[in-house]
């Protein structure tokens, strides 16, 4: 078998040689011969701490997962200008190309025109680190720093008037920050019931 | 394209040594004005004219040969030359020539619909499932993919995709319907065309390893409840996945139809969740994350769910896709020719089980009449229903609704916005699986209305 590797796209690499997938296989050989257990069939190579570390970027609406780092609304501004001003638009209220409106809304969601906004609509802060970080800028995603990706966070959150201007976010303060539409949501997995 | 084209009446005199038997006459009657007569075939040079042309290698497609076809010669007749041999095709079959649907795509180029309007039996073909993503179709390389299970498991692995087909497998056909197929129609009735109203269901038989095999080789610990599935797309597309569901039906599925995922679908390997929506079968799945609670991704928080506009609050991990049905045929692109014999036709699936029953009616309501369901029926895949129908030529209302085996009965558009409201725009109306009515006007065509008239 050749050689088994796991790419990502935040830049690390991780080989597992064949030797070792080699010896993994003797060794479930010989405890086949023993007695197979039945439900389990041994199959699949130990994962390193390092490669879980490299490939676990997300985040819980805890913070779990928030790596370290800080931003603020005026790196935020000037990164907003350079990566999301096309599609987000300089308002953030939508642009030329698909972005939606990150702010505003609040208020509509019984209207007759409901605008569903991170302002308006998103229950946690920590949706925008891990989303950004995984998913954007949408041409190039997956490049910005964590202190990058939180500078963003301050400057959309600081435009939606959720925070103050003038606050650092990072790992420590961001799943406490308390979004408009927190209460918005409750989890139900059926359809309704109409007879 | 086939022409309706005149009989080569002169063709068939012209050769009296042959008496013209019922396969020739029908070859004929299919003629192409332009294609070689059977009088010319039958000439010697002619002959070796037509064969060369037939074992020439084929053309690479032009503009006329549909997607997925090669143009090849046709003869006049095609019971009077060899036809090619295999592998002309370079040893992948392709669709005739003469076949020419295609999945429509979105001008931003993030889905695809399947043709329902041509659609046959209960299988979509591979190359018309339909499509949706988030960041588009990742190429990968199998070999260098692999599955990364953590969290809280007693025994964190990776799966190359050689280990994934090592464990025990598992095949089943299942329907996969994006939550948001159908939502353009639930304010008002506005589609035209089949497809663009409801074309993103489709239906596969998948196989794989079963997602509860895996876990097991990791081992869950105590208060494990939740998986997050993630992504190896440009947008690391992530979902939380109740681990209830995880060991019950679902599937890592690396295969569809017989042979390997497309890549559209998720190739090398997908997360399959029967009767769930489509965006929780994670598609170039790459990571298993199991925790105690949902990670609230933005696929499960800003999008996905079900804003009710009378309360204001939204319905979150609304997984299941209830029972729907819809007539394929008639469909607003077909007309009926003029009164008589019609089979309505269409597809009925659940995501809670099997479908027990289908009905029909013809008079928006007034009176159902039960649709005769096509062997097999399966739990939370597609099945086809069928009810013969004689036109009066008079207006009528069409409708199917479908109930499953847990009794839940498709709604009315009225019944739906009853509940959830209704917004003329702004909201994402997910799960509209409201009973579609067509109605059929007296010269036959018809019309997409909305109809809650006779529930």
């Amino acid at each position: 078998m050749s050689t088994f590797l796991a790419t990502h796209k935040l830049g690390i690499r991780f080989g597992i040689s064949a030797l070792v997938l080699a010896v993994w296989t003797m060794d479930l050989g010989r405890a086949s011969a023993q007695g197979f257990t039945p439900g389990r069939y041994g199959i699949g190579t130990p994962a390193e701490a390092e490669l879980i570390a490299a490939l676990d970027v997300d985040v819980r609406a805890d913070g779990h997962g928030l790596p370290a780092g800080t931003g603020n609304y005026e790196a935020g501004a000037v990164l907003f200008s350079q990566l999301c001003v096309d599609c987000h638009g300089e308002n953030l209220l939508g642009g030329r190309e698909r972005g939606g409106a990150l702010i505003g809304g609040r208020g509509t969601l019984t209207s007759e025109y409901p605008r569903r906004t991170v302002e308006s609509y998103w229950p946690y802060a920590t949706i925008l680190f891990d989303y950004i970080r995984r998913a954007m800028p949408y041409p190039s995603p997956g490049g910005l720093e964590p202190s990058q990706v939180y500078s963003v966070i301050a400057y959309v959150l600081g435009k939606a008037n959720i925070i103050e201007k003038s606050m650092v976010i990072g790992a420590d303060n961001l799943a406490a920050i308390e979004m408009p539409n927190r209460d918005g949501f409750r989890s139900d997995w059926q359809p309704e019931m109409f007879r | 394209m086939t022409k309706k084209s005149k009989p080569h009446v002169p063709a068939v005199t012209a050769v009296p040594e042959f008496s013209i038997s019922a396969r020739h006459s029908k070859a004929l009657a299919l003629t192409a004005d332009q294609a070689p007569t059977r009088r010319t075939l039958l000439l010697g040079a002619a002959t070796a004219a037509g064969a060369a042309a037939l074992a020439a290698s084929p053309k690479k497609a032009r503009a006329i040969a549909p997607p997925g076809a090669v143009e090849y010669p046709v003869p006049a007749d095609p019971t009077l030359v060899p036809g090619r041999p295999p592998g002309l095709n370079g040893g992948y079959g392709t669709r005739s020539q003469f076949e020419t649907e295609v999945r429509e795509w979105s001008g931003s180029g993030t889905s695809s619909r399947t043709p329902l309007a041509s659609s046959e039996g209960t299988i979509t073909p591979s190359a018309l499932h339909f499509e949706r993503h988030h960041n588009g179709i990742p190429e990968i390389n199998p070999e260098e993919h692999a599955l990364l299970v953590h969290g809280m498991v007693k025994r964190p692995l990776t799966f190359s995709m050689a280990d994934l087909k090592r464990l025990p497998s598992t095949s089943r056909v299942a329907f996969i319907e994006c939550a948001g197929n159908s939502a353009g129609e639930y304010h008002a009735a506005r589609g035209k065309e089949l497809h663009n109203m409801h074309g993103l269901v489709s239906s596969s038989e998948w196989t794989g390893v079963a997602l509860s095999t895996v876990l097991r080789e990791a081992g869950l610990k105590p208060g494990a409840a939740w998986i997050l599935a993630e992504g190896r797309d440009a947008s690391m597309l992530s979902r939380s996945i109740p681990v209830e569901k995880a060991l019950d039906d679902a599937i890592l599925a690396y295969a569809q139809n017989g042979e390997a995922l497309r890549p559209e679908q998720g190739y090398p390997l997908r997360l399959l969740l029967p009767g769930w929506e489509g965006v929780t079968n994670v598609k170039w799945l790459h990571r298993l994350d199991v925790s105690d609670a949902p990670f609230q991704t933005r696929e499960e928080t800003s999008h996905y769910t079900d804003l009710n506009i009378i309360t204001g609050k939204a319905k979150q991990f609304t997984f299941i896709m209830a029972a729907k049905s819809l007539i394929l045929f008639p469909h607003p692109e077909a007309k009926l020719e003029g009164p008589g014999f019609y089979e309505i036709t269409g597809l009925a699936w659940s995501g809670r089980g099997r479908i027990k029953r289908v009905e029909v009616t013809t008079d928006g309501g007034k009176s159902w009449h039960l649709a005769e369901l096509q062997d097999p029926v399966l739990p939370k895949a597609q099945t086809r229903f069928r009810f013969p129908w004689v036109w009066d030529g008079e207006p009528a209302m069409l409708q199917s609704r479908a109930t499953d085996e847990t009794g839940y009965v498709q709604p009315s558009i009225r019944q739906l916005k009853e509940v959830r409201g209704d917004a003329e725009r702004g909201n994402v109306n997910y799960h509209n699986n409201a009973i579609q009515t067509w109605r059929v006007n007296p010269g036959g065509t018809i019309e997409n209305v909305h109809f809650s008239g006779h529930p």
